[in-house]
């Protein structure tokens, strides 16, 4: 890959880590921040997790997202 | 040691983003308010239950009823609860609580500060200190069915208490 573009990817793909703590998720708290806020999809997508990977939670909603489930 | 051959063009680029960069680092930190003060020390002697919560956070709709409860109930025998609020607008914080009212103080941590004093891994958290200003437990999230234990907790911990800790009002 060519130095400058090489440069340039590495300057872009720095900036896009963002550390949030749990206390400063009042943006991503927000309905239309969750993948997808719709409950009767939410539970229908929530029942093959669990059914298909034995995952659950992890839904976006304030407080109780990451940290609690 | 990369070679950069940029045209007229390019190097034009490479300083809007560079100055784009100076300009985002320059900007202040936070904007928010500084935070209040919290000192536990003068609460030595008593239990201290410091909940945080913020007015996005939908379990504080029902840990603050069962908050103000135990407030009512054990206030006069050395329970102290404290509420850190840690929204970054004021207003917001002000809205929850019209909504949902608090018995117990409130204390302000727009800026973050005490939360990351306390090292929090989720919201809300609820960190009951023993009468020896020990952490005892962080309790991440509230839940309706935690209610009895966590009152059970408070209770075995009031029972530690000196007889002289327990009543606000000395003879």
């Amino acid at each position: 890959m060519k130095p400058n573009a090489l440069l340039l990817v590495v300057a872009l793909v720095c900036s896009g880590c963002a550390n949030v703590e749990p206390w400063e998720r009042d943006v991503l708290a927000r309905p239309e921040m969750s993948l997808d806020a719709d409950p009767v999809d939410a539970a229908l997508d929530d029942h093959i997790y669990f059914s298909k990977e034995a995952s659950s939670g992890g839904r976006g909603f304030g407080g109780g997202g990451c940290g609690c489930n | 040691m990369l070679r950069l051959q940029l045209n007229d063009s390019a190097r034009r680029k490479v300083y809007a983003l560079c100055a784009l960069a100076l300009v985002v680092l320059a900007l202040p930190p936070s904007t928010a308010r500084a935070s209040d003060e919290l000192d536990l020390g003068r609460y030595r002697g008593k239990v201290v239950v410091v909940d945080f919560w913020a007015s996005w956070c939908a379990p504080c709709r029902r840990s603050f009823p069962w908050l103000n409860t135990m407030h009512e109930r054990f206030a006069d025998r050395g329970l102290v609860v404290i509420g850190v609020n840690v929204d970054r607008e004021r207003a917001a914080a002000e809205r929850f609580l019209r909504e949902v009212p608090a018995a117990f103080p409130i204390v302000y941590d727009p800026a973050g500060a005490l939360a990351a004093r306390y090292r929090l891994t989720g919201m809300p958290s609820s960190l009951v200190f023993g009468p020896d200003g020990e952490l005892v437990e962080t309790h991440v999230g509230f839940r309706d069915a935690w209610r009895e234990a966590r009152e059970a907790q408070l209770i075995e911990l009031l029972q530690r208490l000196p007889n002289q800790a327990r009543s606000s009002s000395a003879p």
